[in-house]
């Protein structure tokens, strides 16, 4: 069974090279568990500027109710991915990834 | 707590960018022609007043690395500001018997039914009866908070006091003795195939008076108010059920248990004919919004919300699978307090269509206090006189069936299927703030039972030139391209392919698709099969087309049902035995299980998809067959398509390949084959059979878009790109690319009227 291994930096190393397209295995697993485990609070991401701006937020109300939004903004998808990469990897190693 | 989520201050709080207005809409058509009237109906708080235009789209909102949003204003009375209301959304399916004599004059009575609830001891629920919630008159056989079984009669509530299973089938039952003053409440859990234990409760009291009440009597609903003020004689009512309820009986006088078991029955016992009052069979009318009683008092009624008919009732033995072979085994209507078909908003402002309008992709553009809303509608050209000989066939049916899609963002399974965060907009949280607008046919109700029946007369978050590259949106970089060609076209819409077959399309020489024209009607499959025998010539610009099979309602124009049988990439499945369309009898589910295969049509068939990257297309060998040199006229690129809005290429989201076996004519030609998809591309899964695990774009060698080309008999011919990424690649560069260029080529040559000629013998595909 894949569990998450947070001495796995090269994971990390390899998803901020590349957050869209082909990953190698063992990325693919771990994304797979980052995207599913949040039952309620699932990070999105909210378009406050047309295809310009987004704004990270968290769905409430066990994610059926509208989202909450935080004060960080994003100029650009693959920078928001990468954001939303840490905070998960911090919620699941219980310490912030190691890398900015 | 360290790091990012430091830096993030908690989880922030409500965002700046939150709406204090809600604005909303919907039309009372989309498609029209000049001369004709749209009605919008408009419904907005916290503002006094809200701005409208009317606009011709010739792009989507596509942000800073697009070609910019261009709208062309239309000159008409019912630009400017409007004053505002609000109208309201009330959410819930039911049925209502209007008010008889036979019901009102009632002293002593039976009532009974089969019921499946799906939600018992989520709030109280209404099953029958005539019962008003805010006068506590008349009576009323409901769900308590605990999902039991219970009798509202006056002041008197009599409960069973053992809660309800829920999807099983329970006999439940009341009588009223008036010269008694005995109240008995009959609860029984059926038998079934499962080894469940039946069971039976029965309570009784005695009620001193009873409150009459001359009210219509009602399905799945309570009355809560005379009147709602909206169009219509309909009630205002509460209490919604969620299940399905089945064979409903009223008698005139209290019958005891074994009658009462005895009415259930087909046919009313002879001893029992005369103390009937209604006896309610909704296997008859199936296809409409009729319930009938078989009684000689013929107590009809209506259904409201369109609840979902053709549905399995208790005794549905598994013998026959098509309701039309067996109705009396498909006597249930099942009931969602979610329903929702239609707003029957007021008309807010009509705008009358220009006599020399042109045919186009047009929108009421809305604004107030800084919310927009805005609603699509296409305007074709006048009747019997086509201005072009090109069409482009709006995705009307598709867009419906997508209405207001609330599984993407709410699903937890969303960001694994697309391989990237979910992102939403203003418009799009309107649909989390308000659940009354209902949901789409990719959703569930909230009882867990799939959505199978869609309608645009409700405001819709999807159908629009702004927010997410889906359906509509994307569907405008066509437009752009199109109107970026130099040549004319008309629009059509699916609806009016459906309404009026192979006449619509006679007229045209070329059709030009959407970017995901997914759902057709047998009459649109029919008449586009036979324009293309006749020498019509199709480009199919987009992927996954022609899949799932759907029937409109034969009386309310725009009201789609999809039932989502047996396989295809699915977010939910239809109950075994309810494969069948209420509203035709057709079978429901992929047209490749109703020998329409989309190969057949198009070349090629959806074969995967993945939401992360789009990839690009290789030239193949056949692209320099002689046949396909007017395809690549001044493009030298081998690779076709590293480019693009969507996801970075042309091959990507949704994705087809040819496949012979389903009907990929042999003399076709692959000119074109992507290659290099993502992880998230995964097979479809009527592809798998058996679970290997082999599946992925990185290691399945099935997963490719093929840019497809073939000639027809009578001159005609099909040029299929097989992706839906692919209407994103246009604009790069300004149009200066191979992807347009190559499109624009096809256009030309299929609009010249030159006839194409089917080689006596080619290579297969």
């Amino acid at each position: 069974m894949y569990r998450f291994d947070a001495s796995r930096l090269d994971l990390a190393r390899e998803y901020k090279a590349r957050p869209f397209g082909e990953h190698s295995p063992d990325l693919q697993y771990l994304l797979n568990l980052m995207r599913t485990r949040e039952t309620d609070g699932r990070h999105v991401l909210v378009m406050t500027q047309p295809h310009a701006q987004w704004t990270l937020a968290r769905l409430t109300n066990g994610n059926q109710g509208p989202p909450r939004l935080t004060n960080v903004t994003f100029d650009n998808l693959e920078a928001a991915e990468w954001a939303v990469f840490r905070l998960r990897w911090e919620a699941m190693a219980g310490a912030p990834l190691p890398i900015e | 707590m360290g790091g990012v989520q430091a830096a993030l201050g908690g989880d922030g709080g409500r965002a700046s960018a939150h709406r204090m207005t809600m604005l909303m809409a919907y039309a009372d058509a989309i498609s029209v022609r000049p001369g004709d009237t749209i009605g919008f109906k408009v419904s907005c708080d916290a503002a006094e007043h809200y701005n409208a235009r009317i606009v011709r789209l010739l792009s989507p909102e596509a942000g800073p690395m697009a070609p910019p949003f261009r709208t062309e204003p239309v000159d008409t009375p019912v630009n400017g500001r409007h004053p505002a209301r609000t109208q309201p959304l009330r959410a819930g399916s039911w049925a209502m018997v209007p008010a008889h004599p036979l019901i009102g004059s009632l002293r002593s009575f039976s009532i009974a039914a089969l019921i499946w609830p799906t939600l018992p001891g989520d709030g109280r629920q209404a099953i029958a009866g005539t019962w008003s919630e805010s006068a506590c008159t008349g009576f009323g056989l409901m769900l308590n908070e605990a999902g039991e079984a219970e009798l509202r009669l006056g002041g008197t509530v009599l409960r069973s006091g053992e809660k309800l299973l829920p999807r099983k089938w329970h006999f439940v039952a009341a009588s009223y003795d008036a010269a008694t003053g005995a109240v008995v409440l009959h609860q029984d859990l059926l038998a079934d195939k499962t080894m469940t234990v039946a069971s039976s409760v029965t309570r009784q009291t005695t009620a001193s008076s009873v409150a009459s009440r001359n009210g219509a009597l009602l399905f799945a609903a309570w009355h809560v108010a005379d009147s709602d003020g909206l169009a219509g004689d309909l009630p205002m009512v509460g209490g919604c059920f969620n299940g399905k309820i089945e064979r409903p009986r009223l008698a005139n006088r209290a019958l005891d248990r074994g009658a009462l078991l005895a009415l259930m029955g087909g046919t009313i016992p002879a001893g029992l004919v005369e103390t009937i009052v209604a006896s309610w069979d909704f296997s008859r009318d199936i296809e409409t919004e009729v319930i009938r009683d078989t009684s000689p008092n013929r107590l009809n009624g209506v259904t409201v919300n369109l609840p979902a008919r053709a549905m399995i009732g208790q005794n549905w033995d598994g013998s026959e699978m098509n309701w039309r072979h067996a109705p009396h085994q498909y006597g249930a209507i099942h009931f969602h307090d979610d329903d929702m078909i239609d707003a029957r908003w007021e008309t807010d402002f009509s705008f009358a269509v220009p006599a020399d309008l042109r045919s186009g992709c047009y929108a009421a553009m809305l604004e107030a206090a800084g919310a927009q809303f805005q609603v699509a509608f296409f305007v074709r050209p006048p009747k019997g006189r086509p201005t072009a000989d090109i069409v482009y066939l709006a995705s009307s049916a598709t867009y419906t069936v997508y209405c207001n899609n609330i599984g993407r963002i709410r699903s937890v399974m969303t960001e694994a299927v697309q391989g990237r965060l979910t992102v939403i907009d203003a418009i799009d949280i309107l649909l989390l703030e308000h659940p009354e607008l209902g949901y789409s046919t990719y959703d569930r109700h909230r009882d867990g039972s799939g959505i199978c029946y869609s309608s645009r007369l409700r405001p819709a978050t999807n159908i629009r030139p702004t927010g997410r590259f889906w359906n509509y949106c994307i569907d405008l970089f066509i437009v752009d391209w199109l109107e970026r060609s130099g040549l004319a076209y008309d629009v059509i819409t699916d609806d009016d392919l459906h309404a009026e077959g192979l006449d619509l399309l006679r007229p045209y020489r070329v059709l030009v698709t959407g970017s995901h024209p997914e759902y057709e009607s047998l009459q649109m499959m029919d008449a586009l099969d036979g324009w293309m025998r006749q020498g019509g010539r199709m480009m199919y610009l987009g992927g996954n087309g022609f899949y799932w099979r759907i029937a409109y309602h034969p009386m309310r124009p725009g009201t789609i049902e999809v039932r989502r049988s047996e396989d295809g990439t699915r977010a939910w499945d239809a109950e075994v035995g309810e494969y069948y369309h209420s509203f035709t009898g057709e079978y429901g589910g992929l047209w490749r299980r109703n020998n329409r295969a989309p190969q057949a049509l198009a070349g090629v068939g959806f074969i995967s998809q993945g939401f992360d990257h789009s990839s690009y297309y290789r030239r193949t060998d056949a692209a320099h067959d002689a046949r396909t040199a007017f395809i690549f006229d001044g493009v030298a690129e081998e690779i076709l398509g590293d480019f693009g809005i969507l996801q970075g290429g042309a091959a990507g989201l949704e994705i087809d390949c040819v496949d012979p076996m389903l009907g990929t004519p042999p003399h076709a030609l692959v000119v074109a084959r992507s290659e290099n998809h993502s992880n998230t591309y995964e097979l479809v899964n009527e592809e798998v059979r058996v679970a290997h695990g082999l599946t992925d774009g990185v290691i399945n060698q099935q997963i490719h878009a093929d840019m497809v080309f073939f000639e027809t008999q009578s001159g005609g011919a099909v040029f299929s790109t097989g992706s839906i990424a692919y209407a994103g690649s246009f604009g790069h560069r300004d149009f200066a690319n191979p992807i347009a260029r190559l499109t624009w080529n096809v256009l030309r040559r299929f609009a010249d009227p030159a006839p194409f000629s089917v080689p006596r013998s080619g290579p297969p595909a």
